[in-house]
């Protein structure tokens, strides 16, 4: 479980942002967060609270949008989902699919901020 | 009463602090011409033994070193230094896996140009430590043949961001009715094209393999040929995402 050092480095990350945009009050993180990045997203959003505790962020929401992962197939020349992160190989024609294009996302996007 | 908000897009890389880290360290071992490899697994899988029997293996020939990391104590370190190599505990207190900082403390007052090949034995979980680069050159994840054959399956990013897997406890397949083939088919689906590598540190068998494996790695060092791959693969982007939208439609 470290979502909590995740949940940490997210609000610590957010509050430079933040400064650099004059903006005195964070109320929203926007998040991309990876099917590989390895971070849980309930955990996530359960630390996040308990990481905002006391900063100019408490209270704030965050904000993640699930980033599937996909792999480069290089029988079909494109880039595809995968089905399952249990199966790499290409859902349209099979072989099997080592190159990841996306899903390791860990990736603050954007702020909603107040002053 | 409504307060104005507005909305302003950044890009930021949650672990950018470690992965810069590890970015340098990479440089640092570049330059010194050190080869790294670091070592995950689950608790119990034997990476203690293995590294152990790895150093004494290697040392006829090579400069070795190891940082070993544990949540509280120094055991390990103790059972590795009687390999005669030079070894480090890094001790994580609460922290279930080791970043780039904490390699970084550990090899403070170590001359890297005195060594040819450093291990990181990372501490004993097989989800934490997928998040963090530690600037290794080689990532080798290791499960035993008490796990059962999907471990890969239950833990595939873990083994996606691995180089080379190794099969431990060799010795007690047969006791345990382990499946090899199942096994390795569990690696092949979440880490197509890896090399699996079937050892007992406790009998010797296998562990030819393994240092016919990394011999040539550790001679060859930064020269080979799919070193940045590695680096690709572990660290964050921070690129790629820009083709979609920062933000979800609002009012969604």
């Amino acid at each position: 479980m470290h979502e909590l050092s995740i949940a940490l480095s997210i609000v610590e990350g957010a509050s430079e942002e933040a400064s650099r945009h004059n903006g005195h009050r964070v109320e929203a993180v926007y998040l991309k967060l990876g099917q590989l990045s390895g971070v849980v997203k309930e955990a996530l959003l359960f630390s996040y609270g308990l990481a905002a505790e006391g900063t100019r962020l408490e209270g704030s929401r965050l904000e993640i949008e699930d980033i599937p992962a996909t792999v480069f197939c290089t029988r079909c020349d494109a880039e595809r989902t995968l089905a399952s992160i249990q199966q790499f190989c290409c859902p349209v024609c099979g072989i099997a699919t080592p190159e990841v294009t996306r899903g390791r996302e860990l990736l603050i996007t954007g702020l909603e901020l107040s002053e | 009463m409504t307060t104005e908000t507005r909305l302003v897009e950044v890009r930021r890389n949650v672990l950018k602090q470690n992965d810069i880290l590890a970015r340098d360290l990479r440089r640092r071992f570049e330059e010194t011409g050190i080869f790294v490899a670091s070592l995950v697994s689950s608790p119990g899988t034997g990476k203690t033994e293995f590294l152990e029997k790895t150093l004494s293996g290697l040392r006829r020939d090579y400069r070795v070193a190891a940082l070993v990391g544990d949540l509280a104590t120094a055991n390990d370190a103790e059972r590795l230094k009687r390999s005669g190599a030079p070894v480090r505990q890094i001790t994580t207190g609460t922290i279930c896996h080791l970043e780039a900082q904490m390699v970084e403390n550990a090899l403070e007052g170590w001359d890297l140009n005195d060594l040819d090949c450093l291990f990181i034995e990372n501490v004993g979980n097989l989800v934490c430590p997928s998040s963090y680069d530690l600037g290794e050159r080689l990532r080798v994840v290791l499960m035993s043949v008490t796990e059962g054959e999907d471990k890969p399956l239950k833990y595939p990013t873990i083994f996606n961001t691995a180089d080379v897997a190794v099969i431990t406890k060799m010795d007690l397949a047969e006791a345990v009715e382990f499946d090899l083939e199942k096994a390795r088919a569990s690696i092949q689906a979440v880490r197509p094209g890896m090399r699996v590598i079937e050892v007992s540190a406790k009998t010797g068998a296998g562990m030819d393999d393994w240092m016919e494996y990394l011999e040539p790695r550790i001679d060859l060092g930064f020269g080979i040929a799919d070193f940045g791959l590695e680096e690709k693969r572990r660290t964050t982007p921070s690129a790629e995402a820009a083709a979609t939208p920062p933000f979800p439609r609002r009012g969604a």
